[in-house]
């Protein structure tokens, strides 16, 4: 087998379109990572010390255990689960599978920007006599997201590059027609170096972007408050 | 739920080689990460700009479109033959995860205040005295939870490899499965429990290596 430009330049149309597919499955199971990772959180502040513990071990279990095995338990097992069994497609199986996954780590940092506001917000907040729900909107959110957004930031990079799992259940994005040309005509090398291009491609410029980011972010959010 | 057993002695052939991808993948990843972060804080522009080079690859692209690169394009394109398939495995997870950590190997030996460099200088050690005596210990301490929490990374990694049709723990599952669908959730949860449980130590590791970094330092 030796490399053909012809091969390569001619797989690139092919491989194009399905890069919006992997851009649109990252943005939807960011979403739902960034909302269900809200959930955690909320859980975690529950005044119930075996629930806390329970979940904070639940989300323990999900993080370190690879998303691969996940993604088939959800795609396959979860049909087969008595009365909350449904088939799902693999679109979805692969929103929830990674978004769940990945909500386990944005909870992580949803965590560290909370505990990063200043224990007087807190004080003030009790003080003014607001309600739960406005101190949460008014003060306390609005000073523990922003620093976090870099984080937030990493995390769409990541998840963008671990997309890719969901070809294995049968999602026709950038991989999975890069394995189907490969096993159609025997080229595997050239449409998977045109997919890890366009990965490339996408992620490096918004790797500078974030790190960028980060440094006006850790100018503006100075740690001025905890010293 | 009366077939776990069955399960569990199928899946459990496969225990070695995730094992044997692990443990060989988290050897080959720590010596990249300390080779490259070394040379990504090195004084020859040539050799930070190479290192910066299979960095920003490796991180820029992902680890399943690397796998699946090497598995074809060694054998076929540069006619490398490593043998078995766990060497293209365990090749690809740690160039990946080398790349990864050689940042906190970096951002380490970069956070170590300037003073300590000075004063290095001033006492006038070798270039290898400050590292190995005075930069390296005070860095060290700091990369290690992001280390512990980059092995977690590498284990969860190691699932990858049925892809390539190495026997490994989910290619069993997958395996049993195909001929037990009805007890394919058994499966699933099975197989997740056995990650979590080779996950804990590594989780335990973490943890301490937490506090250990914090002993001792003002923050």
């Amino acid at each position: 087998m030796t490399w053909s430009w012809e091969v390569f330049f001619s797989v690139i149309p092919m491989i194009f379109k399905g890069l919006w597919i992997t851009l649109g499955l990252t943005l939807a199971c960011y979403l739902f990572a960034a909302v269900f990772g809200f959930f955690w959180v909320f859980i975690s502040r529950l005044p119930w010390r075996p629930v806390r513990w329970l979940f904070g071990w639940l989300a323990e279990f999900i993080r370190s255990t690879p998303p691969l095995v996940q993604l088939f338990f959800i795609y396959y097992a979860w049909p087969m689960m008595p009365v909350v069994g449904v088939s799902l497609n693999p679109f979805v199986a692969a929103i929830l599978g990674l978004g769940i996954h990945f909500s386990t780590y944005m909870s992580e940092v949803y965590r560290s920007g909370i505990e990063s506001v200043d224990k007087g917000q807190w004080e003030a907040s009790t003080a003014l006599n607001l309600s739960t729900r406005q101190k949460w909107m008014k003060i306390i959110l609005p000073q523990a997201i922003p620093p976090t957004i870099p984080m937030l930031g990493n995390y769409l990079i990541i998840m963008f590059k671990e997309v890719p799992l969901a070809s294995t259940i049968g999602v026709v994005a950038m991989l999975h027609i890069a394995n189907d040309y490969g096993a159609q005509y025997y080229k595997y090398v050239e449409p998977l170096t045109v997919v890890a291009l366009f990965f490339l491609l996408l992620s490096y410029p918004s790797a500078l972007l974030i790190n960028k980011l980060e440094k006006k972010y850790n100018r503006r959010f100075d740690k001025k408050t905890l010293a | 739920m009366s077939s776990l057993p069955d399960i569990f002695s199928t899946v459990v052939q496969g225990l070695g080689v995730t094992l044997q991808v692990l443990v060989l993948s988290i050897i080959c990843a720590s010596i990249i990460a300390f080779v490259a972060g070394l040379s990504r804080v090195n004084t020859n522009p040539l050799l930070r700009g190479f290192t910066g080079f299979y960095v920003e690859i490796f991180r820029g692209t992902s680890l399943i479109v690397q796998l699946f690169w090497f598995s074809y394009a060694l054998p076929g394109l540069f006619n490398i033959h490593l043998g078995s398939d766990i060497w293209v495995a365990v090749l690809a997870i740690s160039l990946n995860y080398g790349a990864y950590m050689s940042e906190i190997v970096r951002g380490s030996i970069q956070a170590v205040a300037v003073g300590q460099t000075e004063a290095s200088v001033a006492l006038n050690l070798s270039k290898f005295q400050r590292m190995r005596h005075v930069i390296l210990p005070q860095a060290l301490r700091m990369m290690l939870p992001e280390y512990g929490n980059y092995l977690i990374q590498i284990l969860k990694a190691t699932s990858l490899v049925s892809l390539i049709g190495l026997t490994d723990l989910l290619y069993y599952g997958n395996i049993y499965r195909s001929t037990h669908l009805a007890e394919s959730p058994t499966v699933y949860v099975l197989l997740l429990v056995m990650y979590f449980v080779i996950a804990l130590p590594l989780i335990a590791f973490t943890r301490k290596m937490e506090s250990v970094s914090k002993k001792g330092v003002a923050s």
